[in-house]
């Protein structure tokens, strides 16, 4: 699974060796993120957001596991059990805070990574499965964040879990029974926030479980890269550990600083001041809105302002929202380029950045309220969100004529093909470096 | 196979998509827009600068101890502040005595240790603020048909709250008489008051605070009604996150911590990638 040069775990140290021939689980780690994977050295710092996705969920299972010590699934004491987190558990408020932007966090890194993928075309073979596995994480990740947003039990928490459970209602004729089915009655209530507690708690181990089947996925092709030409030699490949463990760490750190910068000093600014206000099923919310990061999904929902051939307008946007994200499942085979990068593909670049336009426009008009021009906007704006998967890529993916393509990484990076020797520079490769390949 | 399939939903979602913004369009630009009253006449909050702004931040205890008096002898006849504990208040400024008296003067819910019975009892530090009204019923039944909300969260259950709750003290006025000749369903109704910073324009509460001196100040400062708005709105400000200073503080320290740390992994970075061209 890994390339014929990568180097072979050896350990000195007795312990190591006892440990490894009876549990090889140091020898895991090595081919995983130490010397013994060879990755390729070209990644640019969207490369850095896979760890800092990982890193991210950590920190929700953590904060997560200890908030729930000290908080209460129970509809009339929910909410006072949030501000008892916020005001009597010692460091319950960072807690509280770590892990309510912690969320907008990880969506923020998740949204990255996929754009990168999006951009670098990461999905096409063979990396198809490290896609698929990747949308499900996603998927898990959107249901977990929004039951957890229902927890505190604040008025967005119970108007957000009524609109979010209400779209099943649209289903023709088992929607209304599904809905009561999904909340265990016929609003939100104790029924309903006691199962979404289970599965908040629940859905971040399965998450993780399909994390380690993405990173599975992930080291039988190896990472892919910004020229997106595959790695043919070992001078195309720096060893993880030191090179991308270094950079990480530094990845890692920008992203703390600008984490603890939100949370310390502008912890409610990605969150809604009516949530603030005590569940109350007696007084809507002037305007419901989900997390930012429901946004363009929310406005793709609202876009359907019209029956169309007898399908009602409510049920076209739940098809439309649910097949928004759906479509991306099919994307390996939607692009079928045989270029990954998107910086070889000139056809395919300026239709991205609209995309990438596209996107924000939707997020923007997902949070503003449903009124013109909102509405049209997101009209147009869905549309083209649409077109670009289903129509503009597999025409483009046909008629485009790329740029030419490196012969190698080596070449893209160095100017030249082939191996680079000089031992003497090379200080710190650990590689083994016995079973080069001759380049082509 | 995928692909023509593909094709087909896309051209059908991007379809509807562009007849709902046709029918859309069409009826907005045929039909007659109507203005609303809170559109034309809500405003948005005065600007307010509070000594607990900013990273560096912190609560004046004084000004928390004076708001702290306004809520009492004003806000506290019908509004609650059900998160606070007396024994919070030590936080801004008063000692354990203080505010087991001021525990006291509270009377909060109880058993009657003989007869089983429903009573009351005086107040003590580990009590929180004790309800005003029984329940919402009776709350609205003295009120004109409104619940006083309770403050604890106030200034962060509204957006940009502190300066809010500023506002809407010093913002009563007679309604404009455009609002009159334009909206007159939007004048104020019996037992309203006019207010736009209220996002409905007329609220039940009638002025809390209208006359200098409201509030004996014991610390000299004059009590103007401006003056009283802003003590009240930082000290709920306060109650909002009593822990906002340890906050801030926490904050300086984790950063300033993570910028060495960052500055070291960039460095170390350099060094490992120093001999490979990327």
């Amino acid at each position: 699974m890994s390339f014929p040069w990568a180097s072979q775990y050896n350990p000195t140290n007795p312990a190591m060796k006892w440990i490894d021939e009876r549990l090889p689980l140091p020898r895991l780690v090595y081919n995983a993120i130490g010397a013994g994977y060879p990755v390729p050295r070209n990644l640019n710092y969207f490369w850095n957001f896979g760890v800092l996705a990982g890193f991210a969920l950590v920190v929700q299972i953590i904060s997560g596991i200890i908030l729930a010590m000290h908080y209460a699934p129970e509809a009339t004491v929910a909410f006072n059990s949030t501000e008892h987190i916020m005001r009597d558990v010692n460091w319950g408020w960072m807690l509280r805070y770590m892990h309510a932007n912690g969320a907008s966090f990880f969506f923020i890194v998740i949204y990255i990574h996929i754009f990168r993928g999006l951009y670098f075309s990461s999905y096409k073979a063979p990396r198809e499965m490290i896609w698929l596995l990747g949308m499900v994480i996603y998927l898990l990740a959107m249901a977990t964040a929004f039951m957890g947003y229902v927890l505190p039990w604040g008025q967005m928490s119970f108007w957000g879990a009524k609109v979010i459970t209400g779209l099943f209602s649209a289903i023709p004729l088992i929607g209304p029974t599904l809905q009561e089915w999904l909340l265990g009655g016929f609003a939100p209530d104790n029924a309903a926030l006691n199962r979404f507690f289970s599965l908040h708690y629940l859905l971040p181990f399965v998450i993780a479980g399909v994390v380690i089947l993405h990173v599975w996925a992930l080291h039988i092709p190896g990472s892919s890269n910004p020229t997106g030409v595959e790695v043919k030699q070992e001078s195309d490949t720096v060893p993880f550990h030191p090179y991308y463990t270094a950079k990480d760490g530094f990845g890692l750190g920008v992203y703390l600083v600008i984490f603890a910068a939100v949370m310390f000093f502008a912890p409610n600014f990605l969150g809604h001041a009516d949530n603030y206000i005590a569940a109350n099923p007696l007084s809507t919310p002037a305007h419901i809105v989900p997390e930012w990061y429901f946004w363009p999904f929310y406005a793709i929902l609202r876009a359907f302002t019209f029956d169309f051939l007898f399908i009602p307008a409510k049920l076209l946007g739940v098809l439309a929202m649910f097949a928004s994200i759906l479509l991306l499942f099919f994307l390996p085979w939607l692009d079928r380029s045989p270029v990954r990068s998107g910086r070889y593909r000139p056809l395919f670049r300026p239709f991205f950045w609209v995309f990438v336009v596209v996107v924000l426009i939707l997020g923007y008009c997902g949070g503003a309220p449903a009124e013109e021009p909102y509405v049209m906007i997101s009209q147009l704006a869905s549309a083209y969100y649409f077109a670009h998967f289903l129509i503009i890529l597999p025409i483009i993916s046909s008629i485009e004529r790329p740029d030419p393509l490196p012969a190698s990484i080596t070449e893209a990076v160095l100017g030249k093909d082939g191996e680079e020797a000089p031992a003497a520079i090379d200080t710190i490769a650990t590689t083994g470096g016995a079973a080069t390949q001759p380049a082509e | 196979m995928i692909r023509n399939l593909g094709i087909l939903v896309g051209l059908f979602f991007t379809g509807v998509l562009l007849y709902s913004f046709l029918m859309g369009a069409y009826t907005y630009l045929t039909e007659e827009h109507v203005e609303t009253a809170e559109h034309m006449f809500h405003e948005h909050p005065k600007s307010l600068s509070q000594s607990s702004d900013g990273v560096f931040g912190k609560f004046d205890t004084a000004q928390l101890q004076r708001g702290y008096g306004v809520y009492k002898e004003v806000c506290s006849a019908c509004h609650s502040l059900e998160h606070v504990a007396f024994r919070d208040l030590q936080a801004i400024g008063y000692n354990e005595a203080e505010v087991k008296a001021i525990a006291a003067s509270f009377q909060v819910p109880a058993i009657d240790p003989e007869t089983g019975e429903a009573s009351t009892r005086d107040g003590l530090a580990a009590d929180k603020f004790p309800a005003v009204y029984p329940n919402d019923v009776a709350a609205r039944a003295a009120n004109n048909n409104a619940v006083p909300p309770d403050l604890s969260l106030m200034t962060k259950a509204r957006h940009n709250g502190p300066a809010y709750v500023y506002s809407l003290l010093t913002g009563y006025q007679n309604p404009p008489k455009k609002l009159a000749e334009e909206f007159p369903d939007s004048m104020p109704g019996t037992g309203l008051h006019y207010n736009p910073y209220f996002a409905n324009l007329n609220l039940a509460m009638a002025p809390p605070i209208t006359a200098e001196g409201q509030v004996s100040y014991a610390d000299g400062t004059k009590a103007s009604v401006d003056q009283m708005s802003k003590d009240v709105s930082a000290f709920l400000t306060w109650t909002a996150e009593p822990k906002m200073e340890k906050r801030k503080q926490t904050g300086l320290a984790v950063l300033a911590f993570l910028l060495i740390f960052t500055i070291l992994a960039y460095l170390s970075y350099r060094n490992i990638w120093a001999d490979k061209k990327h």
